[in-house]
């Protein structure tokens, strides 16, 4: 394949032939073109889903309760579901195998927060140190809520980036003393961020213990979350997770006499299932992207075949002459398989430059909420460059048969 | 440096035969001034195309230069005429996007000779045809005359035993004709074998040696005193 005299060879004449090349090389160019910005849009419309939903961690199992739409066992609809302390430690006791992460949860939707004068209203969430990883929350500065902020019950809080942007635009939060709802001193001991973005980020993390005692809540609690381990199989893992979430809605409804049909009044949500639900979606698009951008360098390719084909029947007598001369038929089906790989080669890599260069330009100004930042990745430009050899080497070898089929008699007849 | 004996070669077309030769035996000898005439339609070209291995014989034997030819697949066929042959047609066949020089030296290409040496030797020869200055010149730059001289430095060019000229002549005037027969004769001198085929008489006492073909047969081969082209140019 690398034999310098033959691409030199080639080049000649490819050079003299420059209207022929530059036509073929423009069905592949544009092929390539429209592949690589389809895949570019695909991988935007991945980044844009997956931050989308990896707000959270995705392996997430969330509990909670409400009110009972439906009559069970002599009890009447609208009674109210109140989960405590005790389901959550029952819980964590029977899945303790399956469990990652685990926290409990104890809200208040609207909590007035004080830094000296400034104020605003954020939701005040009582939680576990796990809450974090469940979360997916980065600390930015600080630190998260401890197990000792727990077992003491202490007065302290993570805030989120917006609030830090609200109360302390200039001033170093960590360590300052916040005024809830104008009656109890936090002190600030961490600021987060979260990829959910800025309605995430208005949140009070404090310790559960605390929460239940300064909002009067006993040993109530709102929410129970999981993360469950993962196995290898991602599959499996979808499968375990289901099974567990299963089982805890089940154990729930026992425990609180509820119907099984009322899905009101317990859900347990497994983020696992809907992930692969989405990952599934994802890889479609993805595949339906390629399947057109495949079927249009096809098209490409049985452009580039076709002129080929006219190229070997115009060069008829230019074969023969050079077979009368000694050419073998290996070295004719190489001429012309060398140049249509050429060609194929230097215009998918110019569709590929234009494409990416695209994608550079106009990517990332693109940001609507199910595309990000449309990009190639190298392993797809390297794929893609491999798809160009191959399809450059289909193309020319229907004609290059053909070519190396011809007999010097019949070419260099006489007409 | 050629042998054939009872050669026989037929075409055939749908469903009609056609035998064209019809039992030749023939032998040239090194240095050879051979030329092959009939009227047209005789079988001249079919003959020099087997000789040539453009085409393949359907019984009998060819040797040449004691290498027996037989079973020829495309491969070999190309091997053989590359090393032992050059072909002079009568419409030239230059490639057209190939200079005179370029031309010249594709033969040597396929020998896998050098760019360099295959430049050097490729001038050497254009310089022989006397066209050493149109080197850089395309086909269609060139007169029929310097045409026909470039395509006998390309058949010169990868030094065979023989060359097979299949009525080099005929698509030029008398003067010019006569030129490239002067050519032909001085390549002969330096001792290379040489195959004419013409159906013009005057082309043919040029040669050494003229074989008469008729209906597929040879019905005269004789030796005649040479006329020099030269006298006539
Ligand atoms: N490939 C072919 N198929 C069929 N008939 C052919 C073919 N080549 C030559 N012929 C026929 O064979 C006969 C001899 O042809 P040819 O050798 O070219 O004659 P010449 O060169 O003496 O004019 C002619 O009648 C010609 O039509
Ligand atoms: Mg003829």
């Amino acid at each position: 394949m690398f034999n310098i005299e033959r691409w030199q060879e080639i080049f000649d004449t490819i050079n003299k032939n420059k209207l022929r090349t530059f036509l073929t090389s423009l069905s592949v160019a544009s092929g390539i073109l429209i592949l690589v910005i389809l895949l570019g849009f695909s991988s935007g419309i991945e980044n844009g889903v997956r931050t989308q939903f990896e707000q959270d961690a995705t392996n997430r199992i969330s509990v909670s309760t409400r009110v009972t739409t439906k009559g069970y066992k002599g009890l009447n609809p609208g009674r109210r579901l109140q989960m405590t302390n005790k389901d959550y430690e029952n819980l964590n006791e029977k899945y303790k195998e399956q469990i990652e992460y685990k926290t409990s949860l104890y809200r208040s939707w609207g909590g007035q927060v004080n830094y000296k004068e400034k104020q605003g209203s954020y939701r005040i969430e009582g939680v576990f140190a796990d809450q974090q990883w469940i979360e997916n929350a980065t600390l930015s500065q600080g630190r998260y809520i401890s197990q000792s902020d727990i077992e003491e019950s202490r007065k302290v809080g993570v805030i989120g980036y917006q609030m830090k942007e609200d109360l302390f635009p200039n001033t170093n939060p960590i360590g300052k003393t916040i005024l809830l709802n104008n009656n109890i001193n936090f002190i600030v001991v961490g600021v987060y961020t979260d990829p959910g973005g800025s309605r995430e980020e208005s949140r009070l993390f404090i310790p559960i213990t605390t929460a239940q005692k300064v909002f009067n809540a006993g040993e109530n609690i709102d929410r129970i979350a999981y993360t469950v381990k993962m196995s290898d199989n991602f599959d499996e893992a979808v499968a375990l997770s289901a099974a567990m979430s299963e089982s805890i809605d089940q154990d729930l409804r026992t425990k609180f006499s509820v119907a099984p049909d009322d899905r009101v009044a317990i859900r347990v949500d497994d983020t696992l299932e809907e992930a692969q639900k989405i990952y599934g979606l994802i890889d479609t698009i993805r595949a339906v992207f390629w399947f057109i951008g495949i079927g249009t360098i096809i098209a490409g390719v049985v452009g580039v075949g076709n002129i080929m084909l006219i190229v070997v029947k115009e060069r008829t007598k230019e074969i023969g002459i050079r077979k009368a001369l000694g050419a073998l038929p290996s070295e004719i089906i190489w001429m012309v398989l060398q140049e249509s790989i050429f060609i194929t080669a230097i215009a998918g890599f110019v569709g590929l430059f234009i494409g990416v260069g695209i994608l550079e330009l106009v990517g990332p100004s693109i940001e609507m909420d199910f595309i990000k930042n449309p990009t190639v990745d190298f392993t797809t430009s390297i794929t893609t460059v491999i798809i160009l050899v191959v399809s450059g080497a289909l193309a020319g070898f229907i004609p290059a048969r053909r070519a190396a089929n011809i007999k010097p008699i019949e070419a260099l007849r006489d007409e | 440096m050629i042998e054939i004996t009872d050669l026989h070669k037929s075409y055939i077309t749908g469903n009609t035969s056609l035998h064209v030769l019809k039992g030749i035996d023939f032998s040239v000898k090194e240095g050879e001034l051979v030329s092959i005439m009939g009227s047209s339609g005789s079988g001249k070209s079919t003959l020099l195309n087997i000789l040539g291995m453009l085409d393949e014989a359907d019984s009998g034997t060819y040797t040449l230069d004691n290498t027996p030819i037989k079973n020829l697949n495309e491969k070999i066929a190309a091997q053989y005429r590359n090393k032992f042959l050059g072909f002079i047609f009568q419409s030239f066949n230059l490639i057209s996007y190939k200079n005179a020089i370029d031309n010249v030296a594709l033969p040597l290409y396929y020998q896998k000779v050098g760019r360099k040496e295959r430049d050097e030797k490729a001038m050497h020869y254009l310089e022989k045809v006397g066209l050493a200055d149109w080197a850089d010149h395309l086909p269609n730059q060139l007169s029929g005359g310097q045409k026909q001289r470039v395509a006998i430095a390309r058949a010169l060019a990868s030094d065979p035993k023989v060359l097979l000229a299949d009525e080099p002549t005929g698509a030029l005037d008398t003067k010019t004709s006569y030129e490239v027969m002067d050519l032909i004769q001085g390549i002969n001198e330096e001792g290379r074998t040489i195959l004419v085929v013409t159906h013009e008489p005057d082309i043919a006492e040029m040669t050494k040696r003229i074989v008469n073909l008729k209906d597929g047969r040879i019905i005269d081969d004789r030796l005649v005193n040479q006329i020099k082209a030269k006298a006539h140019v």
